[in-house]
């Protein structure tokens, strides 16, 4: 009956993943609008989704070619997205962006073997900034080392520079995601003499109490956090109950959308977090959006998420894509571009001020410029501080650099251990 | 009519104590071996592989492991997500100090080593039984996972906290790694798959599992009849937690090539497993394969049908595939308490007397 039982199932299964034709430019998401995650999966999806439609109402695509997305849910589990990406890199992806570090750690042997690319937009394997050893993988703008090094180049300019003493606490999502940064604010705090105390928070980080508690009783000056998902707006809630001084609370980008502070209400006030881009939807790509996507009904969502942090950024990743397929179309003289194009048009992307305004995004975020050596970008960004009465997103500072004296050797030095041992040759 | 003992006649006691006694159940295990072993591996793909096949094979490893604990012996653990872990963690570090050693040996040592540690948590077996046992493994899996979490020599100081496997091969065929073909990532699941379940069978069926049948039924009584309970516990858990934890470390050199001890061997990996054999079948190999075919296939088939075929909207049918399989987990434990594999059971005594059923 087993042996029954499969062969049924399996033969339905073959039936139904017969290929079909490729004819649009495919780009699959993998998405999680279910689970523990989905108050940072949906608007993510709704985003990346909204602005391909765009193209496609609009433009008619991307150098005549229509944009074909295939969403495909992970719940944000490693397992579920290796099926998403065998099931979807057949049917002629030309890029993944698969929105978790975990993901991406289990995608990157199998993408350079497939020779498909991957952009992990400042998530993802930090050291993959080395495009010499990491081929098929791109993660600028920004890095999680960058963004560690920035929050704490933030704290410096508060306290003029001197921080030694300072207790600072890295509250983490346990998982490879939230260990990325250790290692960087571990040097730094050698450079700049501040106490790291590290606080893991297991997945889904639904129980912070222990937590916080530990940080009550640290007396802590500044609490960092690498936190995804209800993680977020938990521990945004658990500050406020200690009564912690918001203002010395930054997230990462990832911490730092509408979802995650207003479950705290008034007592978010302050909060800050960092900011690849700029917020709201002050710009002119939100007017053609209502045009042509949401007053025809064709939004993904319900709406509820337009303009949110975590939309603007998945808005930014999709015209970051979007570019580097007209970048690859015009290097290679063909519109219906292969894996391999895409690559060589993310190696050669070139946001500039003119490129953003064109978009529709002007001012948006800093200009930068993709490169055999650097996938990575500069890795700048901004801190953005939450306006409870307002209920907004403020920026708060100007473009603020990363320490690249710290942080380029362990680039290095990742990579090259990486690179030994998978017997992988730099490129350039 | 056809598939009865009558007309089988035996003329040895090996030929007695055969596994399939009927030779209808014996032609179509061979059937089943051919299949799986010549067949799929000519056919298989690399979706078929990563996201159906290896997967239903390591978890149906695992389920066989925990059925031996649970199903046979009667021990309820919840640690079966930890044993995972230290199967997977313990591959690593042979894999990675031992860069000539071979996979197979790794995996195995590796099962051993599980095993080890399984007896460790075995032990206040002996004293408390049914939940508190539960609870106590329960344990044994939070404790795990933190401690592959806390101590970086696990994950040889990775940034990321992660393992990742270095590319292995067998007679100089590729089985882990990115660049493996997909045959031999199912061939190298199947072979300690079948090894495994084979030896399963057997060991059941002999006096071992004679006495942990006897634990698990009374185990005043089995001591009474003079069954060593130490013994028996502790081999009870010494031998699922070699199964456990080679399908560990299959689970993260073969299936996945990168494992994360929080996510991966989390709680729920415990659960999803003991849900395999209760809906499967406790104390059946057959029920651990389905079990294992059930919470592994099922999700991925009602997915292909609903997103693939009907085109609907993947949250949607991610909402509809947890409706789906909660609702069929109640229905099977509502009208068939002892798992699937009691259906084909009762099929199989139908079948002994018909057509005449009285």
């Amino acid at each position: 009956m087993k042996v029954r039982k499969l062969a049924i199932s399996l033969a339905t299964i073959i039936s139904l993943v017969a290929p079909p034709a490729l004819a649009d430019l495919v780009i699959p998401w993998l998405s999680y609008r279910t689970g523990p995650y989905s108050p940072s999966g949906i608007p993510a999806a709704d985003g990346f989704a909204d602005y391909f439609t765009l193209l496609n109402e609009r433009d008619g695509g991307i150098g005549g070619e229509l944009v074909k997305i295939i969403e495909c849910e992970t719940g944000y589990n490693t397992q579920k997205g290796v099926e998403c990406y065998e099931a979807t890199k057949g049917e002629g992806s030309l890029v993944y962006a698969p929105l978790s570090t975990g993901i991406t750690y289990q995608l990157i042997p199998k993408v350079a073997v497939d020779q498909i690319p991957m952009h992990t937009m400042g998530y993802g394997r930090t050291s993959a900034k080395n495009g010499a050893i990491f081929e098929w993988i791109f993660n600028f703008p920004g890095n999680y080392w960058d963004g560690a090094s920035i929050a704490i180049n933030h704290i410096l300019d508060e306290n003029g520079g001197e921080i030694s003493g300072k207790k600072i606490a890295l509250v983490y999502h346990n998982s490879a995601y939230g260990k990325e940064p250790i290692k960087t604010l571990e040097k730094l705090s050698e450079k700049y003499g501040y106490e790291l105390t590290l606080i893991p928070v297991d997945h889904p980080g639904l129980e912070q109490k222990s937590q916080w508690l530990e940080i009550r009783r640290g007396r802590m000056d500044y609490v960092l956090m690498w936190g995804w998902g209800v993680m977020n707006s938990v521990a945004i809630q658990e500050a406020a109950n200690i009564r912690f001084p918001m203002e010395n609370f930054i997230g990462i980008w990832w911490s730092g959308s509408e979802n995650d502070v207003l479950p705290a209400g008034e007592r978010a006030h302050n909060y800050k977090a960092l900011a690849l881009h700029g917020v709201g939807t002050d710009y002119p790509l939100y007017d053609d959006l209502k045009t042509y996507v949401y007053d025809k009904g064709l939004a993904a969502g319900d709406g509820s998420s337009i303009g949110s942090v975590l939309y603007n950024r998945a808005v930014y990743n999709s015209a970051l894509l979007a570019e580097a397929i007209k970048t690859a179309q015009e290097m290679h003289g063909v519109s219906d571009i292969t894996p391999v194009m895409m690559r060589d048009g993310l190696e050669n992307l070139s946001v500039t001020e003119e490129v953003m305004t064109s978009w529709g995004l002007p001012g948006f975020a800093p200009p930068f410029e993709v490169s055999c050596e650097n996938h990575g970008g500069d890795g700048l960004a901004m801190v953005q501080q939450w306006d409870a009465e307002a209920q907004e997103w403020n920026i708060i500072t100007g473009l603020i650099s990363s320490d690249k004296e710290v942080i380029d050797p362990l680039i290095m030095e990742d990579s090259t251990q990486y690179a030994a041992e998978n017997n992988i040759t730099p490129r350039c | 009519m056809f598939y009865r003992e009558v007309g089988e006649f035996k003329t040895s006691y090996p030929q007695d104590s055969e596994s399939f006694g009927i030779g209808l159940d014996k032609y179509g295990y061979y059937f089943v071996l051919f299949i799986a072993f010549v067949i799929i591996p000519l056919m298989i793909n690399d979706y078929w592989a990563s996201a159906v096949l290896v997967p239903f094979l390591v978890w149906a490893i695992a389920s066989l492991g925990l059925n031996i604990l649970t199903g046979y012996c009667g021990q309820i653990s919840l640690g079966t997500g930890g044993f995972m872990a230290v199967g997977a963690y313990s591959c690593y570090k042979l894999m990675t100090s031992f860069p000539d050693l071979n996979i197979i040996f790794c995996i195995i040592l590796s099962g051993l080593i599980t095993a080890g540690v399984g007896i460790l948590f075995g032990i206040p077996s002996l004293r408390i039984k049914g939940f508190y046992l539960a609870v106590a493994t329960l344990a044994s899996q939070f404790f795990l996972v933190w401690l592959f979490n806390r101590v970086p020599w696990f994950y040889n100081y990775s940034a990321s906290g992660q393992i990742s496997t270095p590319e292995r091969s067998v007679f100089g065929i590729l089985v882990t790694g990115p660049n493996v073909q997909p045959w031999a990532q199912y061939m190298i699941c199947l072979l300690f798959a079948f090894g495994l379940a084979w030896g399963c069978r057997n060991l059941t069926r002999g006096s071992l599992g004679r006495k942990w049948r006897a634990t698990r039924d009374m185990d005043i009584a089995a001591e009474i009849i003079g069954v060593n309970l130490l013994q028996a516990k502790l081999s009870a858990f010494a031998i699922s937690s070699f199964y456990i934890g080679i399908a560990g470390a299959l689970f993260f050199s073969v299936y996945l090539g990168a494992v994360d001890a929080t996510e991966a061997f989390g709680i729920n990996q415990s659960f999803l497993v003991l849900f395999m054999i209760i809906i499967g079948g406790l104390g059946s190999i057959l029920g651990s394969f389905i079990g294992a075919a059930f919470m592994v296939l099922f999700p991925v088939l009602l997915k292909n049908i609903l997103v693939g075929w009907w085109e609907w909207d993947a949250a949607l049918a991610t909402h509809l595939e947890f409706i789906s399989v909660g609702f069929l987990i109640i229905v099977f434990l509502i009208f068939e308490p002892h798992g699937l594999a009691q259906l084909w059971r009762l099929l199989k005594q139908k079948l002994r007397l018909w057509p005449y059923p009285h």
